[in-house]
This record gives structure tokens, sequence and C-alpha cells, in this order.
């Protein structure tokens, strides 16, 4: 005789759908008057703290085609490495900063755009720090399951090396693939991420 | 504090060519698999300071000058519960679908049946203490889609939850009780286990309903659960 257990399984994932934006960022599908704003276009205020930079990329499918019609989220760290959040513990993080943006892809070109602060280092479970990094979350018409990864920067070299997640990635070649190319425009580092859903330089995707 | 592994069984594999936009948007490499951080224990917050009087009634949050939107009314309400039976309580549940004729608003739908006036297709609301959520809504049609010749999507609406942390972000689609369509569907079907169908099927909930008004369905979530640090040397704590 065994106990069972008491567990509920998840909810399985299902595709985002063609329309996902309809319930993400009705103004920006021009369904207008429901809610003021679509939640997540706007990471910084004035009076943030840190390094403003700029992100951006495309996406693209196993075909190189841009996938215009996805929706990106991203979330992370403060500039001194502390998330706004309940679950953070190690300290309150910049009341002027939400952490966390959203924005469909460009239906022109399929690219997207945040405006947002370097994030500061987080600790991995065992103590060991991380490298700076911002989590990005993609879902689709044709995602099953969002995909999850992360954007490193390439100007954080030493850091990156010892990142115990890009450690872990068994194909060092793949590595790259997480990691934003800077430049710099109007005095502010520019770092370019594109995501390629499958292929040639196919991102590395997370099971966190 | 680690959330608990997805079980990827359960949830559809990446490439399911019956989905025919699978095929080119399924990664081809295996997920690289890792326990969570802090940066997926942690998640963004939403006041209830972001919603609208209205945001949770697709019957009303749309038309203009008091209209309402035609169709079958229903509600739909249910519990953000995690995989240990914990209420989510604060979460952002966001829902989106069709009008009753099957017809989304939206530029690129081009779909002959009559966009409703007095329907826009979204709402949203943040689960109470008892990770209970509520919507009023018409119950949406089927609606054709261009994959296989004769493909139709059964009625449903389209779920996007957010719990504690970025590691139980979920987006979904409900089902309606006794709805044929479900089982002849290719992207129900990207779900390869008939259980983890059925729980995305809403029921009926008989005592939910409204006299003289509306129907009701009751629709459950359950989101990744954690498991308490217990012999884990965690510089940060619990």
């Amino acid at each position: 005789m065994t106990l069972p257990l008491d567990y509920l399984p998840e909810s399985p994932s299902q595709t985002a759908g063609p329309y996902v934006h309809i319930g993400t960022n009705p103004n920006w599908v021009e369904i207008t008057g429901v809610w003021r704003d679509d939640l997540g276009l706007v990471l910084v205020g004035p009076e943030t703290r840190g390094e403003r930079i700029l992100v951006e990329g495309v996406v693209t499918d196993g075909a190189g085609a841009p996938v215009r019609d996805a929706l990106v989220e991203i979330w992370q760290a403060d500039a001194a490495g502390l998330y706004p959040s309940p679950a953070e513990t190690r300290g309150r993080a910049d009341p002027h900063f939400s952490g966390w943006g959203r924005q469909p892809l460009s239906a022109e070109d399929g690219s997207f755009r945040f405006e947002t602060v370097r994030p500061g280092s987080v600790p991995y479970p065992d103590g060991r720090p991380q490298a700076p990094h911002i989590t990005v979350w993609i879902v689709a018409r044709g995602i099953n399951v969002g995909l999850h990864t992360r954007l490193y920067f390439a100007d954080e070299a030493m850091a990156n090396a010892a990142d115990p997640l890009l450690n872990r990635i068994p194909e060092p070649e793949r590595r790259a693939t997480l990691v934003a190319e800077r430049s710099e425009r109007d005095g502010r580092a520019v770092f370019r991420f594109d995501i390629r859903l499958q292929g040639e330089r196919e991102t590395v995707f997370l099971d966190m | 504090m680690s959330y608990f592994q997805r079980d990827r069984e359960r949830h559809p594999p990446a490439f399911t060519p019956a989905y025919k936009t699978s095929v080119l948007r399924s990664p081809r490499h295996a997920l690289l698999s890792l326990p969570t951080t802090i940066s997926e224990e942690t998640g963004p917050v939403f006041g209830h300071d972001v919603l609208g009087a209205l945001d949770n009634d697709l019957i009303r949050n749309f038309g203009k000058d008091g209209g309402e939107a035609i169709g079958q009314r229903i509600v739909v309400s249910g519990r953000v519960l995690d995989e240990e039976r914990r209420p989510v309580r604060g979460a952002l549940v966001e829902v989106w679908q069709a009008n009753s004729g099957g017809r989304y608003r939206h530029r690129k739908e081009s779909y002959l049946a009559a966009l409703d006036p007095n329907f826009g297709g979204c709402g949203r609301c943040i689960t109470d203490d008892e990770g209970r959520y509520a919507f009023r809504t018409v119950k949406p049609g089927a609606y054709p889609w261009p994959n296989g010749v004769n493909d139709w999507r059964p009625a449903h609406i389209h779920f996007s939850v957010f719990g504690h942390a970025f590691a139980q972000r979920l987006v979904t689609q409900m089902y309606f009780e006794g709805d044929p369509m479900i089982w002849q569907c290719p992207i129900v079907r990207t779900i390869p286990d008939p259980s983890a169908i059925e729980q995305l099927v809403a029921l009926l909930d008989r005592r939910a309903t409204i006299p003289m008004d509306a129907l009701a369905y009751r629709f459950d979530i359950v989101l990744r659960g954690r498991r308490s640090t217990m012999f884990e040397n965690r510089p940060e704590g619990n």
C-alpha cells in the first residue's frame, strides 16, 4: 500500500497563434479604448539608475524569414543586479525600473527594440556570479511552447567566460548565439540579438 | 526554491508537422536543461491599478454608448493553482478570442464572417487571494484556417498567465466541453497525451450560471510548482 502523491500536472501549453496581440497589445492592433496602455512597452524612466542601453534584433525561422507575428518578452535585473520582484531576497530593486518588457515584432521587418539598462550580475544557485544577462521569451504562431533563452553582452567577455550557464552548453561554438553584438549609436551602447529559431546558427533555447 | 522541471511529455513538442507552421518554427537542437536560477524564480508583479473597470467584461468593454456584444453570453471563471495545489494570487490573466461568428478583430484576419461592432475580443484580470479569476464574454465561434484544405479551430479562448516567476510563464488555449471539433484540431493534437488535452477543456458550470443572463464555464489553470530548499547550500536563503 502506497500513498499517492498529490500533485496537479501543469496545464499544457498551446501556441499563442497569429492574433496574440489582440490580447497583449490591443492598442497596437487598433483595438483602442479598452485599456489605456499596452503593458511592457516602457522599462525605464528619467529616474532609473544605470547605463541606458538599446537591445534590438530580429526573429527568423528555419528558412531565414522574419517571424513578423511573434511576441517577445524580456525580464532582467536592475543595474545593481536586483530583481523588482517579491521573490528577490537580497535587497530592494530600483523602484524606477520595471524589469519587464514586452513587444510585438515589427509587422514590416520582424524587428524588436527595447530601451533598458545594463543589468548587474546575479548569483547562480551555488553562489557563483552569473554574467550579466537578460531573459528572453518568445511566443508566436507555430511555436507550441514559449521559447526561453538568454541575451549576454559581447563586452562582458571575462564574465561570460566564467558564466555557469554558458559553460553548460555542450557545443562551445553555440555559446556565441547567446551573446549580443555591441555597437554604438548616439553615444549609447546598442546590443544586437538576432534569434534564429531553426537551422544555421540556431539560438540555444533553455529548459529552465 | 527551484521550480519543478516542466513535464515535456505533457506539453506539445516543438515539431508537430500536422500543424504546418511549426515545421519552420521549431528548434532542431535539444533544449539546454538547467535548474532555475533567481533569473527565472522572479517575475514581474502587476497591481490592480493597471486594470480598468470593464477589463474582464468582454461583452461591454469595446462597444460604444453601452452597446453589447452579440452571442451566447457566458461567464468563464476558475482558479490559478500551482502543481502543489496552492492558489497563485495576484496572477495577471490575459485572454483574447474571436467573436461569436469566429471572426477576430485583427488587420491580418480576412475570414468572411462579420465583425461585431461591439466586440473587441480582449480581456484581463488579476487573481484574488484564493487564485480566482472571472471573465464575462460571448462564446466564440469556430473558424476556418489555412492549414489543411478544410481545417477548423474549435471554439477557444486564448489565455496568457503570469505566475510569480518567469519560470511559470504560460500561454495556452481553453476549449469548451462537448465540442466535437476539439479532437480533430491539429493544434489541439500537438499535445500527445489525451489527459493533458482534457485539462484544457472547460466544463459547463451549472451552479455559476446567472439565471436569465449567462451560462458559465469553469477553467482551472495549473502553473509550475516550486520545491522548498530543504538540503541545499544557498547563500541567499529560501
